[in-house]
């Protein structure tokens, strides 16, 4: 019986590439704090998940991932070909804008403190995500070396 | 993986306020650099920041878009008129005994720099935490 490591890491290895790239995001709104006119954006995550084929409702099987069915693709500009171009998808549409809790004069949209906290939020999502990938790693080197 | 890009998003944020920072020093310098001639005397600058957007494809928004940096798109110099003082004693006036002293508002140019220096902290914060995150990631089942 062969192991598909994809569907065996679960919705993790999804999720740790969107971690990756909204912490790009919110990053890129806390550098432009003080930019006039930029609107702050973040990604609508449980949407984005769950279109780059990870259900995020349920964390704990692959079962998700196993049940769905992906294409062959033969070249890199197939929609939804690697696992990368299906985050990229999954990430560009669900790119938002942020609605501001109060207008600004400049235009800009950018709160810090919740920018600040959401980045947090993020960060802590994160290394939880890493610690379940480092879990299954080890969970499968036990299984491989049997000891 | 790009998420390298990070550390170039948060790296110039920092660049883009240690500009704000040293415009602000220099603002608060020359607060009391007084002339005789009105068009001579020292105007306050300020920067004025644009958000650098990454290049990517015109159809839709991808990943490469989801990151924007920033920029000095300039250093702006303050048109209000010089503040013209009486001051027949001091070297530097002029004919009628006045001097002009920079349009520089003090309490303004104070806060300013603490808006800077709390920017840039954040973004030192977002690259630490980015450099941890990624560390971590390097580590990935070894333990």
């Amino acid at each position: 019986m062969a192991l598909n490591l994809d569907s065996y890491l679960g919705v993790h290895a999804q999720a740790l590439t969107l971690e990756a790239q909204r912490t790009e995001l919110l990053a890129a709104n806390l550098a432009n704090a003080d930019t006039p006119n930029y609107k702050a954006r973040d990604i609508d995550f449980k949407a984005a998940l769950a279109a780059a084929g990870g259900d995020s409702g349920s964390g704990s099987s692959g079962g998700a991932t196993a049940g769905s069915v992906a294409l062959t693709a033969t070249n890199a500009a197939h929609i939804g070909g690697a696992d990368s171009g299906i985050t990229d998808a999954a990430l560009g549409a669900n790119l938002k804008y942020r609605v501001p809790m109060a207008p600004s004069l400049d235009g800009n949209t950018v709160d810090t403190q919740l920018e600040q906290a959401a980045f947090a939020e993020n960060s802590v999502r994160y290394q939880a995500t890493l610690t379940f990938l480092n879990a299954r790693l080890k969970e499968l080197m036990t299984a491989i070396v049997g000891q | 993986m790009s998420s390298f890009k990070v550390f170039d998003i948060a790296g110039s944020g920092m660049s883009a306020e240690s500009v704000r920072l040293n415009t602000v020093a220099s603002n608060l310098a020359n607060a009391d650099s007084v002339s005789g001639d009105p068009t001579q005397v020292y105007q306050a600058k300020h920067p004025v920041f644009q958000t650098v957007q990454a290049l990517g494809g015109a159809a839709s928004q991808t990943a490469d878009q989801a990151s924007a940096s920033v920029k000095v798109l300039g250093i702006e110099a303050n048109q209000a008129a010089p503040e013209a003082r009486y001051d027949p004693g001091n070297p530097l006036a002029n004919a009628d005994g006045y001097v002009y002293s920079p349009n520089v508002n003090v309490v303004e140019e104070m806060t300013d720099m603490i808006s800077a220096s709390r920017a840039y902290q954040n973004n030192v914060e977002v690259m630490n935490t980015a450099r941890n995150l990624m560390l971590d990631t390097l580590k990935l089942g070894q333990s």
